[in-house]
């Protein structure tokens, strides 16, 4: 196999970690900007990898833990990449590409994958694993920036600004942007279980509607539901939704190893 | 193509000379159309703010040698005696002239490190007199510069980014939570000079809507009324506190005149929604408390004094790189004008030459009578290209040194041993 778009997008994505990191540091605007064009590098580097990846398998990226960890890292970075466009705001990249790059470079050290391919093909399958990994991205995403809004909330309420609060997007902007990665999250995962169930609905035979990932997916949805309905709220805007926001992401992580690995009888790596 | 600057500033008058001296834009463009027709400068740019009045210029001589004139003329145009003004004034030529602007621009010479105002300042000065033609080729190129300098030192330093006073610190502070204040509401509490002051900030940061409360009314509404602020009663907590995100408290009293249930109350029929308190009084007008409260952000002048401390020696660190940029630019802008120089040199002493020549020929070649015109034009065509091969190589030389200092040097050089005063380029 060829290595070098993984070898690309690893240079990529660690160099626009270390600008990133920079831009948080000194505050310099051009250094953010090549923070953003290494991450836009990486992407297509990332894509091209997983793209190479599956045609050399003649699979779906998905298809075994390391296409699922680096789909799961592509969309981390795209989505993060989308939320930064919009709000026009960079000094998060420091926090987010570190997940970004564990998710590319723990891809490449996973244990090779002898599973058979999944019972299930087609587009409507595709649709369903894509915009469930979209949505745990960005569900990762609202996480991270739930926890700088607690730990920048902490910073003011102490006093203790140091050089970096100023650096951070004001704590009203972080909720926002939380609540766009919701959103996101929200719609995808939405469609993508809808699609789920239409796939099985259509498989041949006795199909079975109580795989314990349903009730925890639909237990996300409703959890992250009642999260964008709170947030919005004056009483819940904050830190008490924050923490609604990382408490909910502790489940996702549960659905995405416990339920999978050990309860599941239809999902491996998604 | 020398460059001028005459001027003073707030470190070297006071303010009663500044503001003796200080020009307003038609004052500039009639010292600029006075300067151009007395001969003392070619091109003039004033910049003139409250801590600064500067005239650039382009003299047709020597620039030490328009100085005094150019002070003399500051004087008589502001009716200042000469011997008060030219104890504030300095002079600064060349290297040194382009070197101050480009600090001035920058914010490095400022009274206020790294103050973001000056920039549009020099800006504002630079179009008004390119508008009205006082400026040339040299002064326009020079002012691009300076603009390109302060633009560079705001984005790639930190020199202006963070707030120098205990008010703009407060709303700073606010901004890092609620972001842009333009849907904000404030209430302030006093109306002494710093509440004028954070309200004077709130209002440069575009506050949607201001209140004002204050025990003398009077004061309030004058306040109010300057700034485009509604007046609440002294005393209406309840329903003060209700609406604004924002409240500053400068008030005069031994007591916290905001106590942690009164806020408590508040934030209850706000539904929590974050409050930012600025608290300027001393002693204390806000309960300390408060600031335990859900959503309740409490800032003393203590806390934001030490803001300000951390926020000033953050900026002196920006300094040396800030520095850097400003050196860039001046060996960029001598290159280009040594360069510009090179040229201008190279056509004088070619002109120079041709005459040489020519009355070499008239003296010399006359008394040979043997020559046809042919042969004449022979010779003529021979010392042509022989002047002009003497001058090609050193030029070329000239225009390839690396260092910028001995390109320098060397075409002065050339001009002051080839060329007469009235020949200079």
């Amino acid at each position: 196999m060829n290595h070098l778009f993984p070898i690309l997008t690893a240079l990529a994505y660690l160099l626009s970690f270390g600008l990133y990191l920079r831009f948080l540091g000194a505050g310099k605007k051009p250094t953010g900007r090549l923070g953003t064009a290494f991450l836009g590098l990486g992407l297509m580097a990332h894509y091209f990898a997983l793209l190479e990846r599956s045609r050399g398998l003649h699979t779906v990226p998905y298809h075994d833990l390391y296409g699922s960890m680096s789909l799961f890292g592509w969309l981390l970075a795209l989505t993060y990449l989308g939320l930064e466009l919009y709000h026009r705001e960079r000094s998060v990249g420091a926090f987010v590409l570190p997940f970004v790059l564990v998710f590319f470079l723990a891809a490449h050290l996973a244990p090779a994958d002898r599973l058979s391919p999944p019972a299930v093909h087609g587009v409507v399958f595709v649709f369903h694993v894509t915009l469930s990994i979209l949505a745990y991205a960005a569900f990762a995403l609202s996480f991270v920036l739930s926890l700088i809004f607690l730990g920048e909330e902490r910073l003011l309420r102490s006093h203790k600004l140091g050089d970096v609060v100023w650096r951070l997007p004001p704590l009203e902007l972080l909720d926002q942007m939380s609540r766009s990665s919701v959103l996101v999250g929200l719609i995808s995962i939405a469609i993508g279980t809808a699609l789920g169930f239409v796939s099985v609905d259509r498989l041949p035979g006795q199909n079975s509607f109580y795989d314990p990932k349903y009730v925890i997916t639909l237990l996300v949805l409703a959890l992250y539901a009642l999260y964008f309905r709170l947030a919005g709220t004056t009483a819940w805007r904050g830190a008490r939704a924050s923490k609604l926001c990382i408490f909910n992401f502790v489940i996702v992580v549960l659905s995405f190893t416990v339920v999978n690995l050990y309860l599941s009888h239809s999902h491996r790596y998604f | 193509m020398e460059i001028v600057l005459v001027g003073l500033n707030h470190r070297t008058a006071p303010v009663e000379v500044r503001e003796r001296v200080s020009f307003t834009t038609e004052q500039a463009r009639r010292a600029a159309e006075q300067l151009r027709a007395r001969g003392i400068l070619e091109e003039t740019l004033v910049l003139s703010t409250c801590n600064r009045s500067e005239v650039y210029g382009v003299p047709p001589e020597s620039s030490h040698e328009c100085a005094p004139g150019l002070s003399t003329f500051l004087s008589e145009f502001h009716s200042v005696r000469s011997d008060v003004l030219s104890l504030s004034l300095y002079h600064h030529y060349d290297r040194e002239a382009v070197r101050h602007l480009f600090r001035v621009a920058a914010g490095l010479d400022s009274m206020l490190l790294g103050e973001a105002e000056i920039l549009g300042q020099v800006r504002e000065a630079y179009r008004f007199a390119h508008e009205y033609g006082a400026t040339g080729p040299v002064l326009n190129r020079l002012f691009q510069g300076a603009l390109e300098v302060g633009k560079r030192v705001r984005t790639e330093t930190e020199l202006g980014t963070r707030p120098m006073s205990v008010a703009s610190a407060g709303v700073k502070l606010a901004e890092r939570i609620f972001g842009k204040l333009n849907e904000r509401r404030a209430l302030v509490l006093g109306a002494g000079t710093i509440s004028e002051q954070v309200v004077s900030y709130l209002r440069d940061r575009g506050i949607a809507q201001l209140q004002v409360m204050n025990r003398s009314r009077d004061r309030a509404d004058e306040l109010a009324r300057r700034f485009g602020g509604k007046v609440v009663g002294w005393g209406e907590w309840d329903a003060a506190l209700q609406s604004p995100d924002v409240v500053v408290s400068s008030v005069g009293a031994d007591e916290p005149i905001l106590r942690r249930d009164m806020v408590e109350r508040a934030m209850a029929a706000r539904g929590n929604r974050a409050l930012f308190l600025m608290d300027l009084g001393v002693p204390r007008n806000i309960d300390p408390s408060v600031g335990e409260l859900y959503n309740v952000y409490v800032y003393d002048t203590d806390d934001l004094s030490e803001i300000v401390q951390q926020n000033r020696n953050a900026r002196e660190s920006e300094v040396p790189q800030a520095e850097g940029i400003v050196d860039e630019h001046v060996t960029k802008f001598l290159s280009w004008q040594a360069s510009v120089e090179l040229v201008g040199l190279v056509d004088a002493l070619r002109v120079k030459m041709r005459e040489e020549r020519a009355s070499f020929i008239r003296s010399r070649v006359e008394t040979m009578k043997h020559l046809t015109e042919t042969d004449r034009a022979h010779v003529e065509k021979l010392m042509d290209e022989m002047l002009e091969k003497l001058l090609l190589e050193p030029a070329e030389r000239l225009r390839g040194e690396k260092e910028l200092r001995r390109k320098i040097q060397n075409v002065e050089a050339l001009r002051d041993l080839f060329l007469s005063k009235r020949e200079k380029p």
